[in-house]
């Protein structure tokens, strides 16, 4: 059956509706998982979970600036108060002077079933002795204060014991009774919200809420707010993206379309050029809506780049088969094409083997999008536009292009000189070309960044680099292996290996461990004389004790505690981000923190690891596992990079099959990168992975215009379009990639300003070192 | 020959001191002169739950004009170092440290002793009223909480001195319990 072009446009357009549907319902999304491991191991699991669902992740940090102390003590203490009795979030702290009694009391009155000192020996003569000796002596310094109204009632001292294991000292200053910066210039909040840090809605929604019961707060007073944390960032991002993809796309469009209206002159030939990029473009998101389920916002801003590279098939078709008709068109030049989308395909294709997401999304999204493209321009397009509906160009433009030509060749020397000069400089910076963090690749504003790392350091936030991290069946199996992993951190804590630890165990121990510690206290009858036999020479007397006595008695009634009594207390939300119910089970986070206590301040991270070999327990350094993976990604994309230009190379000569033509091919585009590298580092481009792929992007999207040459090398009629189509094509590429460079987002930028400035540089390159056989 | 001619002005600007007005800018001005140095303390207790004062001695280091050092030897080895705006506490093998910025009420009780022996009127006026009563020789410098949440804690700090030498501090809280603090200087740097 033949097609007519109404059945064609037909068919075409079912698939167009059925990808638009697709596309329709897509998740799209722009947080921190693309730059997260698609496979992750152990340790870097635990990162992904934090960074995504974290205790950390959720966590807002608030700065009211302007008026003065008082006016912005009580614009905290006004904005706790209403965001405290919001859904949307879990805590608000403001450090308000007595928002701790509540788990001091609830320690006190738990201090028996949570006090690790408490052991059958402890309520033993010698046991009270040296227990109650112990609080006098402390009374008797400045921890003393605390200690003194509770004597009577906790002589043996478990409430000290319990605030010793807390992180005294971590909590920031304080001004008009409310946290306050080091200078005093901004009172601060912490916020906890209930949404996911990676449901960027939800944090969206908690940070327009935030601002919102702010500006019902300050009233008259000049205050502004400040905001930062991760899930600021995510909405930022998102933010940037989306007006980025919009922004990128209509520029890249608008130029292009002048350029081919400047050479077509037809509004008609341009609906028809532009109809395989969309096609190219569409099926780019439902290939990666399909393989990946989420497509990211940066994989929808490659687009503009997309639109550059899709249009010159449809360019080649319309220039050169003006003269020659399709069926000329199809048997001379379609077979350079397809080779050149091969080439494509082979340097995008090598991106999907990429363990970093977002780079596994852009290879697939515009390999798709290729594809189509050069299949639409193939079987759509011809009969679509009709029999020799080209343009007729009147050789001006191929004859001015020939003369240039000739000119090029002139060029050769130098720019062979200025490659040499380009990889010198390369070898000599091999060193420190690379930039060695994934921080590079941040869509954060270097202002926001600052902004944030203030305010961390004000409010002593915790960054949870050091993490020991064990895992369960079940909650209390959890939990019993966290005591047990206790045990191990405290022997590293006395010896002064870490500074200390936090652990859900603090406040919810096991049942197993609660029922010991209850059934080691003496019923009244036998503490009572074991007490006075104890105090016998203390300048305490047991007679002031009886409250004492009242208590122990009490504890040994106390039903166990579950996670059920901590509610209303902050430590119920300790105990949430460090006790976590995943999919396989139970997790328990015990963040450690350095010696020294000062911020920044490093682990020995060799000798915790020792110290926890064995035990089943994961020791992960968030900092380090970060560092990692960004390395994994560079040494992965060097390797992929050199893989995809292998395979393009065999490729090529597997077509040309002569060694000697393939040289001709790649000589061009090997050079054009290397001049671009070495240009983009002097010009102080700070060069990363995507710089990396934009090297293998340049040959195989440069190898087009290069095996146009090589087959006009090769003896074939130079007919007048060729080189036209190849300027245009040339152009347009080089602006939908060059327009990414306008992107503030580093992964866009990076890619368009290599490969922007080297297809263009491919295409005078291959033009320079084109044989001299293909002058006429 | 030199020795003398230095005691010889050392007595001169005694004299002058002597004639000059004793008020609290006086003492105070004295006070700053004192570099630092090093005493012996001892430190005694009366809390009204205990049934004798616990007695603690010790060394006290100060050094000018904001780092003090008290290091208790009996009953029990403690270090408490305040150094500008933290103070350190060491007993066994706990460390703690507090940022006084995050505790008001703590840094305004340590201050007093700290700004007392700097000789800074100005710190201490902010949170105390201040009445001296005796003569250089033997003074009396009463420092009353002027702050309420200090008063929350404190009744009265009353320092006993001679010269530019702080000779007691006694603490009077404000549940009735007390702390006496005797110092006897070691050595002048």
């Amino acid at each position: 059956m033949r097609l007519t072009a109404g059945r064609t446009f037909l068919l075409w357009l079912l698939a167009m509706l059925a990808g638009a549907a697709i596309v329709w319902n897509s998740r799209f999304s722009a947080d921190i998982s693309f730059f997260l491991p698609a496979r992750p191991s152990a340790e870097q699991q635990v990162l992904v979970d934090q960074l995504r669902e974290g205790a950390v992740s959720r966590l807002l940090m608030l700065a009211v600036e302007g008026g003065d102390a008082t006016a912005r003590a009580a614009a905290s203490r006004a904005l706790q108060q209403r965001l405290a009795a919001l859904p949307e979030f879990v805590a608000v702290q403001n450090g308000d002077a007595g928002s701790h009694d509540a788990e001091r009391d609830f320690l006190f009155a738990h201090r028996y079933l949570l006090s690790p000192a408490v052991t059958p020996e402890r309520f033993t003569e010698a046991g009270l002795a040296a227990a109650v000796s112990n609080s006098i002596d402390l009374l008797a310094s400045p921890a003393g204060l605390l200690l003194k109204p509770f004597l009577t009632r906790d002589p043996t001292g478990e409430l000290v014991e319990l605030l010793g294991g807390l992180n005294a000292g971590a909590e920031p200053d304080s001004v008009e009774g409310v946290w306050a910066s080091r200078d005093g210039a901004r009172a601060l909040l912490l916020v906890q919200t209930r949404a996911l840090g990676s449901d960027t809605d939800g944090q969206q929604r908690a940070i327009a809420l935030i601002r919102e019961q702010f500006a019902a707060v300050h009233g008259a007073e000049s205050l502004d707010l400040q905001l930062s944390g991760p899930g600021l960032f995510a909405v930022k991002a998102r933010d940037t993206i989306r007006a980025e993809v919009a922004r990128l796309s209509t520029i890249s469009l608008g130029a292009i379309v002048a350029v081919l209206f400047f050479v077509y002159r037809s509004p008609r030939l341009l609906a028809l050029s532009l109809l395989p990029v969309a096609s190219g473009a569409l099926a780019g998101v439902v290939a990666v809506s399909l393989a990946f389920g989420t497509v990211f916002g940066i994989t929808v801003g490659f687009g503009a780049a997309l639109i550059g590279e899709a249009v010159d098939y449809a360019i080649y078709y319309f220039v050169q088969s003006g003269r020659l008709g399709v069926d000329g068109w199809r048997q001379r030049y379609w077979p350079t094409i397809r080779l050149g989308v091969l080439t494509s395909v082979f340097g995008f294709g090598a991106l999907l083997f990429s363990g970093f997401p977002g780079l596994a999304q852009l290879g697939l999204y515009t390999l798709a999008g290729v594809l189509t493209a050069a299949l639409v321009t193939r079987f759509v397009l011809p009969r679509l536009a009709g029999p020799a509906r080209g343009v007729t160009l009147s050789g001006r433009a191929d004859a001015v292009l020939s003369g240039a030509l000739r000119h090029a060749r002139r060029l050769r020397w130098p720019v062979l000189a200025l490659a040499l000069a380009a990889v010198v400089h390369l070898a000599l910076q091999r060193e420190q070309l690379w930039l060695p963090n994934l921080s590079a690749l941040s869509t954060t504003s270097e202002a926001d960044a600052a902004l944030d790392t203030r305010l961390r350091a004000d409010l002593g936030a915790p960054d949870a680099r050091y993490l020991a991290v064990v895992t369960a069946p079940d909650r209390e199996t959890a939990l019993a292996a966290a005591e047990r992993a206790g045990q191990r951190l405290d022997r590293l804590v006395a010896d002064g290996v870490i500074g200390g630890y936090d652990s859900p165990a603090r406040f919810l121990p096991s049942a197993a461990t609660q029922a010991a510690r209850r059934a080691s206290l003496p019923t009244a009858e036998a503490l009572r004389p074991r007490l006075a036999a104890a105090l016998a020479d203390s300048p305490l007397s047991a007679a002031r004790l009886d409250p004492f006595l009242a208590d122990v008695e009490a504890a040994r009634r106390q039903p166990l505690l579950g996670r059920d009594a901590l509610e209303g207390t902050g430590l119920a939300l300790v105990v949430d981000s460090l006790l976590l119910e995943g999919a396989a089970g139970w997790s328990v986070l015990l963040p450690l923190r350095p010696a020294g206590g000062a911020h920044g301040a490093e682990l020995p991270i060799d000798a915790v690891r020792a110290a926890l070999a064995g035990s089943g327990v994961l020791f992960v350094d968030m900092k380090g596992e970060f560092d990692a993976l960004y390395g994994d990604y560079i040494g992965e994309a060097a390797w992929l990079s050199a893989a995809g230009f292998v395979a393009i190379a065999l490729l090529l000569l597997a077509a040309l099959r002569s060694p000697r033509r393939l040289a001709g091919v790649l000589l061009p585009l090997v050079l054009s990168v290397a001049i671009v590298i070495a240009g983009l580092h002097l010009a102080g481009e700070r060069l990363h992975l995507l710089h990396l792929v934009g090297m293998l992007l340049i040959v195989a999207v440069g190898s087009n215009y290069a095996l146009f040459f090589d087959r006009l090398a090769a003896g074939a009629t130079h007919d007048a379009g060729t080189l036209t189509s190849m300027a245009v094509a040339a152009t347009t590429t080089a602006i939908g990639f060059g327009t990414l460079a306008l992107s503030s987002v580093p992964v866009l930028h990076a890619i368009g300003v290599t490969v922007g400035p080297g297809v263009l540089l491919a295409l005078l390159l291959s033009a320079a070192f084109a044989p001299a056989d293909t002058r006429r | 020959m030199i020795r003398h001619l230095l005691s010889g002005l050392a007595l001169a600007s005694l004299a002058t001191a002597a004639h000059a007005a004793f008020d609290v800018d006086r003492l105070l001005a004295d006070l700053a002169q004192h570099k630092g140095g090093r005493a012996k303390f001892v430190e005694k207790r009366y809390l009204a739950v205990l049934d004798r004062p616990l007695v603690a001695t010790g060394e006290m280091t100060y050094t000018a004009p904001d780092r003090l050092e008290k290091r208790t030897l009996t009953p029990q080895p403690e270090t408490v170092l305040l150094d500008k705006d933290t103070l350190a506490f060491e007993r066994g093998t706990r460390r703690v440290t507090i940022r006084l910025a995050n505790q008001p009420e703590a840094l305004a009780f340590v201050d007093s002793i700290r700004n007392t022996l700097a000789g800074n009127r100005e710190a201490l006026e902010r949170n105390y009223a201040l009445a001296l009563s005796g003569d250089a020789d033997n003074w009396v410098l009463t420092l009353s909480p002027s702050e309420r949440r200090i008063a929350a804690l404190l009744q009265r700090i009353t320092v006993n001195g001679s010269g530019d030498q702080i000779r007691s501090i006694e603490y009077l809280l404000a549940d009735g319990d007390r702390s006496e603090l005797s110092i006897e200087p070691l050595e002048r740097p």
